[in-house]
């Protein structure tokens, strides 16, 4: 029970965090890039997998039940920075801008670089071998 | 610049959100379903819908209350709520656990989900804001 709460405190931690650093990593990009697109969101989900996949190759995947470290950077902190819900409304406001070609790239290159970010990062730390 | 209210609004709709993921993710995994991230899929779904339907509320009704909200329920709630990390994740765990095509529909499955759940969120926060 004293576990579970403290696992909970973690993710919530984890949580908070990861949410205001996608605020602040979300306005820097749109600043320097702009905001016709959505660059934040993009590179918030791109680096957010490059990590967890470097989490993995570091921690392991939880077998069982997951542990502290894993409730909170994983679920927590990683979990809580990226995001479906942005991506989601900021592709279908593309379409109704009748960009149907950026909306498809966001989508495109969000799942496919999205991917390999996390293989990538699975690779450096190692989990690859 | 963003302001420090901002920031501590996000923080505390994110930690909130995240904890209701891990809490769902949690209670679905006691249920007796195949291999499948079920919890992912759903929180991914129902912010999804939630984010759009309170976007086009707040549109709808451009000096009201409602915009207030945006930092604690959108940035904060939503996006802490739904995790891209974790679908990724989940993803590449299902083709190491010998699951590609798994793997391949749930990537297909949640993508269209998403973005019909964000189409559907959208009409209905219109219609609210209209009628009210």
């Amino acid at each position: 029970m004293e576990l579970e709460a403290t696992g909970l405190l973690l993710v919530a931690i984890g949580g908070a965090l990861g949410g205001m650093a996608r605020l602040a990593v979300g306005d820097a990009v749109a600043r320097g890039l702009g905001s016709a697109f959505p660059w934040g969101t993009l590179v918030v989900n791109l680096s957010g997998a490059l990590a967890m996949g470097g989490l993995v190759g570091a921690l392991g995947l939880p077998v069982d039940m997951p542990g502290l470290s894993w409730q909170l950077l994983a679920i927590g902190l990683l979990g809580g920075y990226t995001t479906v819900s942005s991506f989601s409304l900021q592709t279908l406001t593309l379409w109704q801008q009748r960009r149907p070609l950026a909306a498809l790239a966001n989508v495109a290159v969000t799942l496919v670089a999205g991917l390999l970010a996390l293989l990538l990062g699975w690779w450096l730390a190692g989990g690859a071998t | 610049m963003i302001g420090w209210r901002a920031y501590a609004a996000v923080g505390l709709g994110s930690a909130l959100g995240t904890t209701l993921r891990y809490q769902l993710s949690l209670a679905l995994l006691a249920l007796p379903v195949p291999l499948f991230p079920w919890a992912t899929l759903a929180v991914n779904i129902l912010g999804a819908w939630l984010i759009a339907a309170f976007a086009a509320l707040a549109a709808g009704r451009a000096h009201g209350r409602v915009a207030r909200w945006q930092p604690f329920l959108v940035a904060g709630f939503c996006g802490g709520f739904t995790t891209f990390s974790l679908f990724g994740l989940e993803t590449l765990q299902l083709v190491l656990l010998g699951h590609p095509w798994r793997a391949a529909v749930y990537v297909l499955v949640s993508v269209a989900l998403w973005l019909a759940a964000a189409w559907h969120g959208h009409g209905v926060g219109r219609r609210v804001a209209a009628t009210g």
